[in-house]
């Protein structure tokens, strides 16, 4: 089994479009959206549930107004700032149990919570894992792990060989659970000064974890200069350019019409670079 | 005042309308809380800059006082303390400072110390401040970063905050005490999707909301009866304009070369404040 994650460091740069069409494309994939906190896959891919998990993150701590003899300590103690007048805020409290196990008088309990959901679905181009944290809650990484070994476990009951994984932006927590054992991983990069320094710092990221890079360009022709630079620097660096996909307006109205690009303009531009670009990514995978 | 420019979803245009705004209606400063990506100084060359490390305290365990008890691997919620016949192991990426397992060791074993994960750089742009955070690549936790970055936020003037993407705790920890939220969105399902639930969050902390619709003319009208519908108003409407877009990629606030916008952004601050009050 192969798993290939889709990422790009600045938000908005194209991966879910392009996770989309490979979806599309790819001959039995397992698709993974690890985007939990702002998914956007199955907004493409229409996917049926099949199986809901309930997502348990840290427990919240809970004072027992009856017990609490105002005493302070918990609110000295708390490192989060999460106490106030007595009582804990749920938005703040990052369940460290201080308080708890600190509590003169055991007023405060420790209480599991739910923080999102997991799903199990089914695609009419595979199986695919995705979930729904809670707003505003932590653990957004905790919440991708458990996508991902859900992903990995539909693709062996399927027999699949390959899981594609849509990744969240950035680089902290969640992008880092996105990366966990994959075998490659795939920056999509717009040729924007902000796209660039984003696609840097994403970069070092797969460096920083040993993991083999590759680089598509979306929308390269809204700054052909930029895509030259982006071009020079994985030249550079001997990261693999695995193609470039131009702008095109089919992108969103496929988006609009809850479709893959591939699947609702096969012969737009956009469509025809990705079938392009998933050429060379496949060859890149050794599939 | 502290206005913050959020999102959901990225690459609505978060950091353009953020910048665009505080250059027009000459704010006193500006802070990017988008640690993992930040963006805001590409656009505002920071003048005089000033770097601070972002620490936060660990364990470091004297192994000549551990008796190997396991009670702080037992406690830490984390799993940043690993304890097993006679090693005891700090995995200092996995701790979010709370220190309990400090509390917890009945040795006196376990000390804190500082370990750096970020950085904050201080400068200038024409006279307004400009603060952003860089959490270190490799790094998981951006909140200490954010918070970090948020504590040189002035108590007076026009303060205006630039969010990471998403819905999770960086957008809580942005959004934490803020007097207004922008909520900057694309009219596509993707939009929508992520705009709905990044307001569920903003509500939750009883910040007044307005919406910034970007790239319209494009996509659909489902952002525009969700807000109806919501009773959100939106506040302002940028048009899917090569132009613009062509200066976002040089790294040009607009507003810049487009001048009659600096007027529209400084009524989008008229509007703010009439709502707030």
């Amino acid at each position: 089994m192969k798993q290939v994650t889709i990422l790009s460091g600045k938000g908005g740069t194209g991966k879910t479009t392009i996770t989309g069409s490979f979806a599309a494309l790819a001959e039995e994939p397992v698709l993974a959206d690890c985007d939990v906190d702002a998914s956007n896959l199955h907004l493409i891919l229409n996917p049926v549930v099949k199986e809901t998990m309930e997502f348990k993150g840290l427990n919240l701590a809970e004072i027992d107004p009856e017990k609490c003899t105002r005493c302070g300590l918990c609110m000295k103690l708390c490192k989060f700032n999460a106490i106030h007048e007595y009582t804990v805020n749920p938005i703040h409290c990052e369940g460290c149990k201080v308080c708890v196990v600190n509590c003169p008088v055991e007023a405060i309990s420790f209480n599991e919570r739910v923080c999102g959901h997991a799903y199990l679905s089914e695609t009419e181009y595979g199986p695919m894992s995705h979930a729904r944290l809670t707003p505003g809650m932590e653990n957004s990484g905790k919440l991708v792990t458990l996508v991902r070994q859900n992903a990995a476990k539909l693709a062996e009951e399927t027999g699949r060989e390959l899981v594609l994984v849509d990744g969240p932006p950035g680089i902290g927590c969640p992008v880092i659970a996105s990366l966990s054992n994959v075998d490659a991983a795939v920056a999509v990069v717009e040729p924007t000064l902000s796209g660039l320094h984003d696609l840097k710092r994403a970069l070092q990221l797969l460096e920083h974890f040993e993991i083999t890079p590759g680089v598509i360009i979306n929308k390269y022709d809204l700054n052909l200069e930029n895509t030259a630079s982006i071009r020079g620097f994985c030249e550079e660096c001997g990261i693999p350019l695995l193609g470039m996909i131009p702008f095109d307006e089919n992108v969103t109205k496929a988006m609009v019409q809850a479709k893959p690009v591939v699947v609702f303009s096969p012969d737009s531009p956009a469509s025809l670079a990705i079938r392009e670009v998933w050429n060379e990514f496949s060859s890149f995978l050794g599939l | 005042m502290k206005i913050v420019v959020a999102s959901g979803k990225g690459g609505t245009g978060k950091t353009s309308v953020a910048v665009n705004l505080a250059l027009s209606a000459g704010a006193r400063q500006i802070i990017d809380c988008d640690v993992e990506e930040p963006n805001v100084h590409i656009f505002l060359e920071p003048e005089n800059p000033r770097r601070k490390p972002v620490e936060l305290l660990v364990p470091e365990i004297d192994e000549e006082k551990c008796t190997y008890c396991r009670r702080c691997a037992e406690f830490c919620q984390y799993n940043a303390l690993f304890v097993a016949g006679e090693a005891a192991m700090v995995f200092p990426e996995l701790c979010h400072s709370c220190g309990g397992c400090k509390l917890v060791c009945p040795e006196g074993a376990i000390t804190e110390k500082p370990r750096q994960i970020g950085t904050i750089t201080l400068g200038e742009y024409h006279g307004m401040g400009l603060v952003y955070g860089e959490l270190n690549v490799g790094e998981a936790l951006a909140v200490p970063v954010i918070s970090a970055v948020k504590e040189h936020a002035e108590d007076d003037g026009l303060v205006i905050l630039d969010a990471a993407p998403g819905s999770a705790c960086p957008l809580v920890e942005t959004v934490h005490g803020a007097d207004f939220c922008l909520m900057v969105t694309e009219p596509t399902p993707f939009g929508l999707h992520d705009l709905q639930i990044a307001t569920e969050v903003v509500k939750q902390l009883g910040v007044p909301l307005g919406v910034v619709v970007n790239f319209a003319g494009v996509g659909d009208r489902g952002v525009y009866r969700f807000c109806e519908r919501e009773g959100m108003p939106i506040i302002m409407e940028i048009p899917y304009d090569r132009h613009i877009a062509e200066l976002y990629s040089r790294g040009v606030p607009f507003t810049v070369e487009m001048t009659e916008w600096r007027s529209r952004f400084r009524e989008l601050l008229e509007t703010v404040e009439g709502m707030i009050r």
